[in-house]
C-alpha cells in the first residue's frame, strides 16, 4: 500500500512539473516568437505571439481574481466553476447510459457471435459521424417525443450525445473481456454444470475488469467531449462549453478569459478520469497480477 | 452388486469427423472403474488419456458408445455434480478469497452462505491449509494453489474425482509431498479417483491400478494392477515390488509399435 501511495505521489509530482513545462514552454515563445506572426519557407506556420492572442500565463490565471463582467461582483472563477459542475453532471448523465448500453451490447455480442457479426460494423461505422452533424437531429427527435407527461429536456440531449461517445469503448472493451476468459476456466465451470448467466457473473464479468477498467476510462473522457460539443453545437446554455464559446468571442478585448473556461473544462476531464481511476484502484487491488490491460 | 464408479463400453472420438483434417483421438475404449479404486491413464503424448478423462467428465461427448458414471449418463453425473475436477493449472480465480475458491461448486448449486462457509473451511482443514482461508491465490505457493484445487473439487463431497496431471506443473519434492497427501486425503474420503499422468513412479506410486495408452489412434493396450496395498508411505517409494511395477509398466509402454515415438513425452521420474 505504501509502495502504491508512492507511485501516486510521483505520478502528481511528475504531473505539476508537466504543467510548469507547459507554461514556461508558452512563455518561452512569447519570449523570442514574432508578435504577428511569422512564416517559414513562405507557410504561415508560426502563431503570432503578442498578448491578445498569447495571454501571459500570469494573465490567465489573475484573470481569476476578476468578476465574468465588468462592474459585476464576485469572481469568473465561481462562474466557470458553476459551469463545469453544470457539464459534469451532464457528462456523469451520459456516462451512466452510455456504460449501461454498451454493457448491454457486450454482453449480448458475446452471447450470440451472429449479433456480434451483424452488429460491431455498425457500431465502429456510429463512431465516424461527426458529433456536430448529430447533435441538432438528437435535440428536434428529442423535441418531437411526447411520452405522457415526458417532455425531453434540452439538457437530455446533450446527455444523450454524451452516451454516444461513451458507449463505444464500452461496448468493444467489455466485449474482448468478456470474450477473453481462460478456456481452462470456462472448462471448469462446464463441470460444475454452470449456467451461462452463473458463468458469465462469477466468471466471465469479474474475469473481464481489466479489460474493463482502460475502456471505461476512455468512456468517461469521451462523455465530457460528447457534452461539452454538445453544448456548443446545441447552444444549451449553463455549461462549460457555452461558456468557452461566449469566452472566445470576447479574445479581443478580454483575451485572458477563455482560457478560464479552457482550464475549467480540462480540469473537469481530469476530475472524472481521476474518479475512474480511482475505481479501478480499488477494484484491481487484490490482483496484481493482472495490471489493467 | 455395487454400482461401477466409472464404466466406458464401446467408446471411440474423433475430432473434426467427415474433414480431411479429422484426428481418430480414441477407438475401442472399455473401461470399468471399481468405487474406491484408484486408476491412472498414462500413456505418451496424443494417445488420448485427457479426451478420455473429458469424456468422464462429460465436458466432451463420445462420437460412438456409452459412458456410465454411477451408472447414469455422464451428462446426467455433471448436472448432478458426481465427480469433482482438478487440472494441470490450479485455476483459482484471482479475485476471490481461498474459502471463497474453494465455495464456488457449492454456491453454483445454491447452497446457503453459512453452509458452504462450513464446508470450505472443512475442506481447507483436510488439504492443511485452516490458516489460509482469506489468502488470495496470488499469495499462495503452486503447490498451495493446487491443493486449493482439490478442497474445491471435493468441496460438494463428490464420490468421483477426475484429476488431469494435476501436479504436472509442480517441483519434484513438491510433487511428492502432494502424491502423498492425495493419498491420505483419497484415504480419509474413500473417493474414487481417476488420474492422468505421464510419470510413471507417480502412477505406480498412486494407483491400485494403471492403464496403458497408446497413440495413433488412442487405444488401451495394457492394464497392470498395483499390489502396494493401501498404506504408502514414503518407505514404498523404495520397496522392491514398487520398482518391479514401474518396471512392467515401462516395459507395457515400450511394447506399443514405435518405441521412439512412444520414448518422448513419457517420464521416467
Amino acid at each position: 500500500m505504501k509502495e502504491l501511495f508512492r507511485g501516486r505521489l510521483s505520478s502528481a509530482v511528475w504531473f505539476v512539473l508537466a504543467l510548469a513545462a507547459a507554461a514556461a514552454l508558452w512563455e518561452l515563445y512569447k519570449l523570442v516568437g514574432p508578435p504577428d506572426g511569422g512564416t517559414v519557407f513562405g507557410w504561415k506556420l508560426l502563431p503570432r505571439a503578442n498578448d491578445r492572442a498569447m495571454p501571459h500565463v500570469t494573465d490567465m490565471l489573475a484573470r481569476y481574481a476578476r468578476p465574468e463582467r465588468r462592474g459585476q461582483g464576485g469572481s469568473i472563477a465561481l462562474v466557470v466553476l458553476q459551469g463545469a459542475w453544470f457539464t459534469l453532471r451532464l457528462a456523469l448523465a451520459g456516462f451512466a447510459l452510455g456504460a449501461i448500453v454498451g454493457l448491454g451490447l457486450a454482453v449480448l455480442m458475446a452471447r450470440f457471435r451472429v449479433v456480434e457479426r451483424g452488429l460491431l460494423p455498425y457500431l465502429v461505422l456510429s463512431q465516424t459521424v461527426p458529433l456536430i452533424a448529430l447533435a441538432p437531429l438528437v435535440v428536434s427527435w428529442g423535441g418531437k417525443l411526447h411520452i405522457g407527461g415526458f417532455e425531453w429536456p434540452r439538457w437530455l440531449s446533450a446527455a444523450v450525445l454524451g452516451a454516444f461517445l461513451a458507449f463505444f469503448p464500452v461496448a468493444v472493451g467489455t466485449l474482448k473481456g468478456l470474450t477473453s476468459t481462460p478456456p481452462a476456466a470456462l472448462e471448469l465451470m462446464a463441470s460444475y454444470a454452470a449456467s451461462w448467466r452463473q458463468t458469465l457473473f462469477t466468471l466471465r464479468f469479474p474475469s473481464a475488469v481489466p479489460y474493463m477498467m482502460p475502456a471505461f476510462r476512455l468512456a468517461a473522457t469521451a462523455s465530457v467531449i460528447g457534452v461539452v460539443v454538445a453544448e456548443i453545437s446545441t447552444g444549451l446554455a449553463g455549461g462549460i462549453g457555452r461558456l468557452i464559446i461566449e469566452y472566445a468571442r470576447e479574445a479581443t478585448s478580454d483575451p485572458a478569459k477563455v482560457y478560464t473556461a479552457v482550464f475549467g473544462a480540462a480540469a473537469l476531464g481530469l476530475v472524472i478520469t481521476g474518479a475512474v481511476a480511482l475505481v479501478d484502484l480499488v477494484t484491481m487491488r487484490n490482483r496484481p497480477g493482472e495490471a489493467s490491460r | 452388486m455395487s454400482v461401477d464408479a466409472v464404466e466406458v463400453r464401446g467408446v471411440s472420438k474423433v475430432f473434426n469427423a467427415g474433414r480431411p483434417d479429422s484426428v481418430d483421438a480414441l477407438v475401442d475404449i472399455d473401461l470399468t472403474i471399481e468405487p474406491g479404486s484408484f486408476v491412472s491413464l498414462i500413456g505418451p503424448s496424443g494417445c488420448g488419456k485427457s479426451t478420455l478423462l473429458r469424456l468422464i467428465a462429460n465436458l466432451l461427448e463420445p462420437t460412438t458408445g456409452d459412458v456410465l458414471v454411477n451408472g447414469k449418463p455422464a451428462s446426467r453425473a455433471r448436472l448432478d455434480q458426481d465427480y469433482g475436477m482438478a487440472f494441470q493449472q490450479a485455476g483459482l480465480f484471482d479475485w476471490r478469497s481461498v474459502a471463497k475458491n474453494v465455495e464456488l461448486p457449492l454456491e453454483l448449486k445454491g447452497w446457503s452462505k453459512a453452509d458452504r462457509r462450513a464446508r470450505a473451511l472443512e475442506m481447507l482443514h483436510l488439504v492443511k491449509l485452516d490458516e489460509f482461508a482469506e489468502h488470495l491465490p496470488w499469495q499462495l505457493s503452486g503447490g498451495m494453489q493446487q491443493r486449493v484445487a482439490i478442497a474445491r473439487a471435493l468441496a460438494s463431497h463428490p464420490p468421483l474425482l477426475l484429476m488431469d496431471e494435476p501436479f504436472g506443473a509442480l517441483d519434484e519434492m513438491t510433487r511428492e509431498h502432494m502424491q502423498g497427501e492425495l493419498l491420505r486425503i483419497c484415504g480419509e474420503t474413500s473417493s474414487t479417483v481417476v488420474f492422468v499422468t505421464h510419470s510413471i513412479p507417480e502412477a505406480v506410486y498412486l494407483s491400485t491400478q494403471v492403464v496403458v495408452m497408446s497413440p495413433r489412434p488412442g487405444r488401451i493396450t495394457g492394464r497392470i494392477g498395483v499390489g502396494l496395498g493401501r498404506d504408502r508411505d514414503e518407505a514404498t517409494r523404495e520397496a522392491a515390488d514398487f520398482f518391479a511395477t514401474i518396471t512392467e509398466v515401462r516395459e507395457a509402454l515400450r511394447g506399443l509399435p514405435g518405441p521412439a515415438d512412444i520414448a518422448q513425452g513419457v517420464e521416467d521420474r
